[in-house]
């Protein structure tokens, strides 16, 4: 924990991208969680690929509810728009500022307490209406900011830091997304951004509500033997269906594959993503397949991680809703009033 | 790659750029922290202890730390010109404005040892050797052809450079110690020396002889013509105040440097510094040449002198041949060349000429039948570690051990002389030399309080005053340069990287939660798997590729991957520590110090049983 700036000098090879920043201009304030907490790394992860895709800041509203999790938009993206709501209600903001700016970048960052107890009934409309967003649950399984109660996602049988399991079932919100109709739908951990990283950008391209579930230790009352959201029994437990290599426009990691190995999925807007297959048979455009499995090997014990669902023809809530191509605050009153002869043909259409 | 063994005193010691570079090893961030706290005192004693001459080398050292220094590689807009920390500056602050320290001085023993050391000249390598042993007991006698001891210390560097005042007090210290000073005696035959029974003798007689230029009409115009070293030592001695009005100085090292501002001085209104290479090669430190170039000194290059012309007897002026330099060669034999450009020769007019050429070595009082080995080129075989010639108790530093080098650089000698001399008159093995003391120590006081200001100056290097011109051209007395004061003095101190508090990691505690590598504004840590070193250097968060730095490397952690850190433009800032959950970093001051002479030195001696 600290209060001092981390100082603005950097390595000299630090490189800019296509829009002129580097991947410092896309950090915010400095960190006020717990010294090792996930969070953070998810903080850096997202900068990186915000970086990577070469976002101007000025093009990004990230959103929050109540907790840790939502404390971190101030940690990135400093130049980008934020909006903390009110404890759990993130998603009808979102969706709010979404409908009237269809324009910008929404990224909804929450967490477990925030999502899955006060908010799941927001987290499950916004899921549902297919909000264009990346929505990214902190995943930690307490209430770290009232000192470690088990939250909703706590596994059954899980202990506290006191030793007392968790004697309630947990909420499975990657179960719940894919349900919804979530069109992206990914898991990861906070100690490996080799995968969170591209599985961020990923979802930042996709249009369709994505969702990430990010499995992210808390240091402080829940990374201890007994815990199933420990930095070791993640590592220990984290069985990865796939590592998306490549998307396209990116830099292309050059791996050989051998046949077989890799799933190319090109998504609605012709964007092709190149998954590296680490599970033999693993299809994850098959929704009801990806359930199955999940659900098997959740039953075994293990966390499956990676680009766990993907609807190659995703759409968004503006697509269903039919609404204008503009943000409203792009409307002048030519548009908004269109005059008396559009009014009588309205009305007459509702004879 | 291997895990670094921090044990090791040299690992943590290179990673204190300044201290490795420095000949003497002084510990430049310790005594910067001091200078910024305020403590002119003690900074000056760490000083003291370490270079002999803290107030002499803060004007005029050649500042070996300054190009080595770790700042003058993270700040992006001096990319092209690097701007380290004003190291020896500061310690100017310190010899400035310290309290009277007189009373910290090592006080003359109260008993002897009986044994006795000659030291051939007064210069700093000799008062160096005084300096660490008197106070052990030891009767030193230190001879000098000259009336003041010092060397070159005063008579080659000028006042404008070098206040009086300030050798009076450096060299009074070690003088009052009990010095035995023979001033005014020349030793003109080291056989008869080693006659009178010393118990080891110490040649720190410096490079006296400045080389000539033998081109056509050198005699000739010889009453104008005059060897630089000698010259500038005349003016000291104020045997000469006054030149020509128009002076050429041939030459490009420091000593050029003093010669033309010297001559500005003396009444020279049209002076310049004529060079066979060009600007960048010349040998006189940077900061030397500005200073010349700001006095209104322009320096020529690319000119190789071919004759000095006379009428009557008297100098007119010199001829030059103009070059240009041509590199060729490849890998250790690209050399560069000086090939005529077959432009008309170029002839300046001059009233005086100094020449500033290069010095040498001249022992025409060793008579070649003592036994002391000389090779090809005329130089004592000299050992480089004990600084033994092939007698063994006549040693060798400074100027006279392997060419002209710098003041600091003869401390460094004085100081392994010392023990050299220390070891033998004990009976003990020379060739054992003595390790560093070396202290590792956490700087952590609370959960985000450390022992050091760990907060990063984003300050640019700041300027020393420079007096008026005006005043400075007129007197050769005045001292040109007016240090830092105080607060400037602080805010450059805040510059400091404090290189020598150490990131420390311990793998076994450490959980691989990426909070250090997120934090890390240099990019200097990564978690990767093992591979060999150059392997690893092009994998890191930001490649490693600067070679002369180490990656400091741990043992395998619970993912089977490494810790790498990359040492190279680490800023010591210490949130890799703040934000490590388990303590797995930590900080940690890293004080070397060098043992010098004493029992310190002195192989531990078994107890009988």
């Amino acid at each position: 924990m600290t209060y001092l700036a981390k100082p603005k000098l950097h390595h000299p090879t630090l490189a800019k991208n296509a829009v002129g920043y580097t991947r410092r201009d896309y950090e915010g304030a400095i960190s006020t969680l717990c010294a090792g907490c996930g969070h953070d790394s998810i903080s850096a992860a997202i900068v990186q690929a915000c970086w990577e895709l070469d976002i101007e800041p000025h093009r990004v509203a990230k959103l929050s509810g109540i907790g840790c999790s939502s404390k971190t938009p101030t940690y990135f993206l400093g130049n980008s728009h934020g909006f903390n709501s009110v404890h759990g209600r993130m998603p009808s903001v979102l969706t709010g500022a979404n409908l009237a700016n269809r324009e910008l970048i929404y990224l909804g960052v929450s967490g477990d307490g925030d999502s899955a107890s006060i908010g799941i009934g927001q987290f499950a409309h916004s899921v549902r209406r297919g909000v264009n967003m990346v929505y990214i649950v902190e995943n930690n399984g307490v209430y770290g900011l009232t000192k470690g109660q088990f939250s909703a996602t706590a596994d059954k049988g899980s202990k506290s830091k006191r030793g007392v399991a968790n004697t309630d079932e947990p909420l499975d919100m990657i179960g719940m997304a894919l349900l919804l109709g979530a069109t992206y739908v990914a898991r990861s951990f906070s100690g490996d951004k080799k995968q969170l990283v591209p599985l961020i950008s990923a979802a930042i391209q996709h249009r369709g509500a994505a969702f990430i579930d990010v499995v992210s230790p808390c240091v402080a009352f829940n990374n201890h033997p007994g815990s199933t959201k420990s930095y070791d029994y993640v590592r220990e437990h984290n069985e990865a269906v796939n590592r998306l290599d490549f998307i396209e426009g990116r830099d292309e990691i050059t791996a050989e594959y051998a046949p077989g190995q890799v799933v190319e999925v090109a998504q609605h807007d012709g964007a092709l993503l190149r998954l590296r297959k680490l599970a033999p048979d693993y299809d994850p455009t098959d929704r009801i397949k990806v359930m199955k499995y999940l659900q098997e090997r959740a039953a075994a014990g293990e966390v499956v991680t990676g680009l766990l669902y993907l609807d190659p023809a995703s759409s968004d809530l503006h697509e269903h809703l039919n609404t204008v191509e503009a943000p409203l605050n792009q409307l002048a009153e030519r548009e908004l009033c269109p005059g008396s002869v559009m009014l009588d043909r309205i009305n007459a259409a509702l004879r | 790659m291997k895990p670094t063994d921090i044990g090791a005193p040299d690992y943590f010691h290179k990673v204190v750029d300044c201290q490795w570079a420095c000949p003497a090893h002084t510990p430049v961030p310790e005594y910067i922290r001091l200078i910024a706290a305020g403590r002119y005192g003690d900074a000056y004693m760490v000083n003291w202890h370490s270079n002999v001459f803290p107030g002499i080398l803060g004007r005029t050292c050649d500042r070996p730390c300054e190009p080595a220094c770790r700042r003058g590689r993270v700040e992006e807009r001096n990319a092209e010109k690097p701007e380290p920390v004003a190291i020896c500056r500061l310690k100017r602050v310190a010899a400035d404005n310290k309290e009277d320290i007189r009373d910290r001085l090592p006080k003359p023993p109260k008993q002897k040892n009986g044994k006795r050391i000659a030291c051939i000249g007064a210069g700093p390598a000799s008062l160096t050797v005084a300096r660490d042993l008197v106070p052990l007991g030891y009767h030193v006698t230190v001879y000098d052809q000259d009336p003041r001891a010092g060397g070159m210390i005063w008579s080659q560097i000028p006042r404008f450079r070098l206040p009086m005042e300030v050798i009076d007090e450096e060299v009074g210290y070690i003088l009052d110690l009990g010095v035995e000073f023979r001033a005014g005696v020349r030793i003109d035959s080291l056989k008869k020396l080693m006659a009178e029974g010393y118990d080891a003798i110490f040649v720190g007689s410096g490079a006296p002889r400045g080389r000539d230029l033998d081109i056509p009409g050198r005699k000739e115009a010889a009453a104008r013509i005059h060897i630089g070293i000698d010259w500038l030592s005349n003016v000291s001695f104020e045997h000469i105040n006054k030149i020509g009005k128009r002076v050429i100085v041939l030459g490009g090292g420091n000593t050029a440097m003093d010669c033309c501002r010297t001559s500005r001085r003396l009444g020279g209104e049209d002076v310049k510094v004529i060079v066979r290479s060009g600007y960048e090669a010349m040998k006189a430190s940077p900061w030397e040449k500005e200073d010349a170039v700001h006095e209104g000194i322009p320096i020529l290059n690319y000119l190789v002198p071919k004759a000095f012309t006379h009428e009557n007897g008297k100098l007119t002026g010199i001829t030059f041949e103009k070059v240009k330099a041509v590199y060729d060669g490849e890998g250790e034999k690209r050399g560069r060349r000086l090939v005529p450009t077959g432009e008309a020769d170029q002839h300046f007019e001059c009233d005086d000429v100094l020449v500033a050429v290069g010095q040498e070595n001249a022992f025409p009082w060793i008579e070649r039948d003592v036994g002391l080995q000389f090779d090809r080129s005329g130089m004592p075989v000299v050992d480089k570690v004990t600084m033994q010639s092939t007698l063994p108790h006549v040693l060798f530093g400074g100027d006279s051990a392997f060419g002209p080098k710098n003041i600091i650089w003869a401390v460094a000698h004085g100081h392994d002389a010392a023990i050299s001399i220390d070891k033998l008159c004990q009976g003990e093995d020379v060739r054992e030399r003595p390790s560093p003391l070396v202290n590792l120590m956490s700087q952590k006081m609370g959960i985000h309080e450390w022992s050091y200001d760990n907060d990063i100056s984003l300050a640019q290097r700041y300027k020393v005053p420079w007096r008026d011109k005006k005043v400075t051209l007129r007197d050769i007395k005045v001292e040109v340069e007016m240090g830092f004061d105080p607060k400037t003095g602080f805010a450059e101190a805040q510059r400091c990287l404090n290189c020598d508090v150490q990131t420390v990691f311990t793998s076994k505690l450490c959980i691989e939660c990426d909070a250090c590598v997120d934090i890390c504004p240099m990019d200097c840590i990564t978690f990767a798997g093992d591979g060999d070193e150059a392997d690893l250097r092009a994998r890191l968060n930001a490649p490693a590729r600067n070679l002369s730095q180490d990656l400091y490397v741990s043992d395998a952690l619970k993912t089977g991957r490494i810790m790498a850190k990359d040492e190279d433009v680490c800023l010591h800032c210490g949130l890799c520590a703040e934000r490590c959950p388990t303590g797995a970093w930590d900080m940690q001051k890293f004080l070397l110090d060098m043992t010098h002479a004493g029992p310190g030195c002195r192989s531990p001696k078994r107890k009988a049983a």
